[in-house]
């Protein structure tokens, strides 16, 4: 805080601890609203997960910025300095999307792999060696 | 003869246009731009273990539920979601605001202040180990989660749970409810939780199956869902849960102790004039404050993906 005075950096930091603190009581309650801690049975619902999960990422990304910005002193360097730290884990927005793509294939491919097993396949007539589900081609 | 001192000319006379070591062009030390990017690849680090979490979350049927699996306190306190880890939260968030005030009495060249705050800094992370030894203790001990088992489960569809005799008792649970696999105690000494799991012999009973390592598997009547009828038993959770909570929560652990290590070494050279020497306003408590603030950012999202979500 290398454009204020002892005083006001001083005040800064108090300000910064309640900041901190709040928003985190702040994500803890909307957490446990979320899971029906607060109101019984909201959790019954099933797009609540959503929003709640949405908001609470949003306020711990302001949390991760503003430790970074006035903790760390990001916000008083130099902007080539901020983009060399920065810019590279914007890539981690794209790794978030694929492998959670990627989470959610392996589970419908584990469930297919299930109705598949569980399935009874008459012994084939006549036609030897055709293969006629070509669903299996999927695998 | 001549080109050599053609060489020195022009290299006298460049000195202070091109940069030399003069004047560095992200106006910042060496140590400090190091720091930043060694920050950087840690952040990847934790940014792999967490989006791994997310993956084998999405590919599972069932998760275990955090606001039920988190949910003791030491004190026997127990079915409070969430209250020590926000705690914890809180520890974290305390000790570097005061790492940010000893980096403030740094800049003044107030070595007592520096001294003073770094050592409230230890204390607050030395007490968030202490939460954590706890956490692991009582996961380990009494809760018998490990690396390989997981015995928090969750149920995929409704049901009734069955009495000793294999009849449907009035206890009933809907889909996505959390369970803990309690294992078959000889003595008996039952202290933080209320349902009770006496000892019960190895095998097969109508209400319960006890496996060789001697967890209650619970049985039930499913009351919906393609099995609807069926008698089935409360089986492990998935076990992707305990390895990835015990190292990921370990390697942010590792790190504060490592961090707390740090601030102690640095303290006591701050202590003992090492740096007042320097007289460069303690960068080294500027360094180690920059850790420790990543410390703090990474338990922002340990706490959002492990405890909130």
């Amino acid at each position: 805080m290398s454009h204020k005075t002892y005083e006001e950096s001083k005040k800064a930091v108090v300000k910064g601890l309640f900041l901190l603190g709040a928003v985190t009581l702040v994500e803890v309650f909307i957490s446990l609203f979320g899971k029906g801690h607060i109101i019984p049975g909201i959790n019954d619902i099933t797009w609540i997960a959503y929003p709640v999960g949405f908001i609470i990422a949003i306020l711990s990304i302001y949390k991760a910025y503003f430790i970074i910005y006035e903790f760390m002193h990001m916000a008083y360097e130099v902007k080539g300095l901020a983009l060399t730290v920065l810019l590279p884990t914007s890539l981690l927005i794209w790794a978030l999307f694929a492998f959670f793509q990627e989470g959610t294939a392996w589970k419908a491919r584990r469930e297919f792999v299930k109705e598949k097993n569980a399935k009874t396949v008459e012994p084939l007539k006549g036609k030897q060696g055709y293969v006629e589900d070509t669903s299996l081609f999927r695998l | 003869m001549e080109t050599t001192e053609n060489v020195l000319h022009q290299h006298s006379e460049n000195h202070g246009e091109s940069w030399e070591g003069a004047a560095s062009p992200f106006n910042i030390s060496y140590g400090k731009l190091m720091m930043w990017y060694f920050l950087l690849s840690d952040a990847f680090t934790f940014a792999g273990f967490l989006i791994a979490y997310g993956a084998l979350r999405f590919s599972s049927p069932s998760w275990p539920v955090p606001d039920f699996v988190f949910s003791t306190a030491p004190f026997g306190i127990h079915d409070a979601p969430l209250i020590f880890v926000t705690v914890m939260s809180f520890l974290l968030i305390i000790s570097s605001v005061t790492m940010v005030r000893a980096v403030q009495e740094g800049h003044r060249e107030n070595k007592k202040g520096v001294v003073f705050w770094m050592f409230l800094t230890i204390i607050g992370g030395a007490g968030f180990l202490g939460c954590q030894a706890w956490e692991w203790t009582n996961l380990i001990g009494k809760e018998n989660m490990s690396v390989t088992t997981n015995p928090f489960g969750s149920h995929i569809d409704s049901g009734t749970y069955l009495d000793e005799k294999g009849n449907a008792t009035g206890e009933t649970f809907k889909a996505g409810a959390s369970y803990l696999l309690h294992k078959s105690e000889e003595g008996g000494h039952d202290e933080g939780h209320a349902e009770g799991h006496h000892a019960m012999a190895k095998g097969d009973h109508p209400n319960a199956f006890v496996d060789n390592d001697g967890f209650i598997h619970k049985k039930f009547k499913l009351a919906s869902g393609p099995a609807a009828g069926q008698v089935q038993m409360e089986e492990f959770g998935p076990k992707a849960f305990g390895a990835l909570f015990f190292f990921i929560t370990g390697f942010h652990g590792f790190h504060v102790l490592s961090g707390v290590a740090f601030l102690l070494i640095i303290m006591i050279n701050v202590a003992s004039g090492v740096y007042a020497s320097r007289k460069n306003g303690y960068e080294m408590v500027e360094k180690i404050g920059l850790y420790w603030h990543f410390v703090d950012l990474v338990w922002v999202f340990v706490f959002l993906v492990f405890y909130l979500f």
